[in-house]
């Protein structure tokens, strides 16, 4: 048994006391210590997707008990890929937060950072339905602090909203969890699997109960219309750089709705049957109708560019809630896509911020380093809205190719090109209001507003650069990352493998008595 | 004994979501409260009730306790009563800094009388 698979999980959270504790006061060792953290994330990251990338899936039973008694981890091929972006992301996004100096704003923003990572790396590699609440938890409690950094009234505000929203959502969650036990007697995913199966149909309410519970809470988390309140204000208000990593923080609701509704309640299961077709599809539909509205609708970047993030997520569900492979395959590729655009896009309207007053798509005079930042946002634009060459398009194709055998093939692609279109049409304004029309108007007086507007520095544009980077790379490569994530759909298909490996791995249990 | 518990949890989950629908803090934050206390009995409930059952399977024991849900109770009383504790401290903050407890956007006429444009 491999003990590699804990580090995610172990390593910020050994971190991250020992920030507040021993370097409290010394903000450059916060940031050493947290960026080779991270960097130590990304090699174990890296390790572990290795290891699953030929199919064979690890466990990590805790304390060496066996499942369904213990807690397991379990390392597949959809675990390592979704721990390895997260680090990736949070590599970038810590970068820019220490380049722009948000990092110093506030106090204790490197030690939340590193609980943020443990709870998302937690939630993505654990076994246990009830574990992956406990990590919901760690990664929201820490996600409050984050975002209500540096402090300020309106975004006390949001986050009032924010932190009441998302406990409704983890009391919905116990709820479903309470319900699901009670009609299985059992947590552990693999476990559940095989016996939500067995369940005869004329005693399946209380599972079904469960099962709608579970899918409301994967939604609040994945921002999908009509439970997407709480996401444009939390994360036009967040600080920008936490907004970023935040962008992670919805595909973790995908990741929870692809795990549990591929394994425990597939499509075939006759108790949750209808579900993901007539539920969760057009409602997924609508969040994308939704989010490009807002975009062409927002009046400030921030808010903007949280309403893309609506819209893509709307994407993601669309093509999850087809279930069939090639589906699933087209929505991890997007998943990679819009989480590495949306957090480049957060950064940017951060870039835009620190040389403007506002972030209101009004014209105003010209910011420091207009063109580099308006590259930038021209890049991250075209990515986000799925123009070619970038990834955008690339998914949205695969999306596209993905829905041709389903039933509603004509609104979904309607509503996928047409939102294409109106988000095309909101980028552009924001982008010739921000950049362009700017020369139109007189510069302000440099010395009144020298205090607080001043050029991002070069590390910011190393980070957003890098962010470009790894979405070009995600392009390019777009053959072998599309055939990974049809391995990866191949191997949610086909889950008996992972059951017999978390039910079957020996553990103390296991033992026979004599043996004590 | 069912008929008891049962009402008991709607009862708290019905008056915990009034609270929250008044969408001031104080009462948001007690109806929360509300919500949590009915999640953690039908957690409690979710093992079935019994009543003077060991709670470990013993070889001559026919019914027994179901000791897990117990456990998930008590981390979901933990969670909860942090979170409160959270939600309490940047609720308090929101009010002293806007002078204004309410949980939901403010409107246009709101932001004309305080004059806070942000």
């Amino acid at each position: 048994m491999t003990h590699w698979i804990v580090a995610p999980v172990i390593l910020p959270a050994l971190l991250a006391p020992f920030i507040v504790l021993a370097a409290r006061y010394h903000i450059g060792i916060q940031r050493t210590f947290s960026v080779v953290g991270v960097l130590a994330l990304i090699a174990v990251a890296t390790g572990l997707a290795i290891q699953a990338s030929d199919g064979t899936i690890t466990i990590y039973q805790m304390g060496d008990w066996a499942a369904p008694f213990g807690i397991v981890l379990v390392a597949d091929r959809l675990s390592t890929l979704m721990v390895l972006l997260t680090a990736v992301l949070a590599l970038f996004v810590l970068l820019y937060a220490i380049g722009s100096g948000w990092d110093n704003r506030g106090r204790h923003f490197h030690a939340l950072f590193q609980f943020q990572l443990m709870g998302l790396m937690g939630a993505f590699l654990t076994g246990d339905l009830f574990n992956l609440f406990v990590f919901f938890e760690v990664l929201l409690i820490a996600s409050y602090g984050l975002m209500i950094h540096a402090g300020g009234n309106a975004r006390l505000r949001a986050g009032v909203q924010y932190v009441l929203f998302n406990l409704i959502g983890s009391t919905l969650f116990l709820f479903a969890l309470g319900a699901i036990y009670a009609e299985t007697g059992t947590l552990n995913m693999a476990d559940l699997a095989q016996r939500a199966a067995l369940i005869g149909a004329d005693a399946t309410a209380g599972l079904r109960v469960g099962a709608v519970l579970l899918l409301l809470v994967f939604a609040i988390k994945a921002a999908v219309v009509p439970l997407h309140f709480w996401l444009p204000s939390s994360y036009a208000e967040a600080p920008w750089p936490v907004a970023a990593l935040f962008a992670i923080m919805t595909k973790v609701g995908a990741y929870g709705i692809i795990r549990v509704y591929t394994m425990i309640f597939p499509p075939e299961l006759e108790a949750t049957s209808g579900l993901h077709d007539i539920w969760l599809q057009p409602a997924a539909l609508v969040s994308l109708a939704v989010g490009m509205f807002g975009v062409l609708a927002a009046k400030r970047l921030d808010r903007l560019v949280a309403f893309s993030v609506i819209g893509s997520m709307g994407i993601v569900m669309v093509t999850i809630s087809l279930f069939t492979p090639e589906g699933m395959a087209a929505a991890l590729y997007y998943i990679v896509h819009s989480t590495l655009a949306g957090a480049a896009l957060f950064l940017i309207a951060d870039l835009v911020r620190t040389s403007r007053k506002n972030l209101d798509l009004t014209p105003q005079a010209p910011i420091a380093g207009a063109a580099l930042t308006a590259a930038l946002f021209f890049l991250a634009a075209i990515a986000m809205v799925g123009l070619p060459p970038l990834s955008g398009f690339i998914g949205k194709l695969l999306v596209l190719t993905a829905a041709l055998e389903s039933e509603r093939v004509v609104w979904i692609w309607a509503i996928v090109l047409g939102s294409s279109l109106i988000s095309i049409l909101g980028f552009a304004r924001a982008g010739s209001v921000v950049f362009w029309k700017a020369t139109s108007v007189a510069p302000i007086d440099e010395a009144e507003n020298a205090d607080d507007l001043r050029s991002p520095a070069v590390l910011s544009y190393v980070a957003v650069g890098g962010l470009i980077a790894v979405l070009t790379a995600h392009t390019v490569f777009a053959g072998q990352v599309h055939g990974y994530t049809t391995a990866i759909a191949a191997q949610l298909f086909a889950p008996e493998p992972y059951l017999s490996t978390v039910l079957d791995t020996p553990g103390k249990l296991s033992v026979p008595k004599e043996d004590y | 004994m069912e008929m008891l518990v049962a009402s008991a949890i709607g009862v708290l989950t019905a008056g915990g979501l009034y609270l929250i629908l008044r969408l001031r803090t104080f009462p948001v934050i007690m109806g929360m409260s509300l919500l949590t206390y009915a999640v953690n009995v039908f957690l409690f409930t979710s093992g079935r009730l019994t009543t003077g059952a060991p709670p470990i399977l013993r070889d001559d024991v026919a019914v027994y306790a179901d000791p897990l849900p117990q456990a998930l109770v008590l981390t979901a009383i933990v969670i909860s009563f942090g979170m409160t504790a959270v939600v309490v401290m940047i609720s308090l903050g929101a009010f002293l800094g806007s002078d204004d407890d309410h949980v939901d956007d403010p409107t246009q006429q709101d932001q004309d009388r305080t004059g806070d444009a942000s």
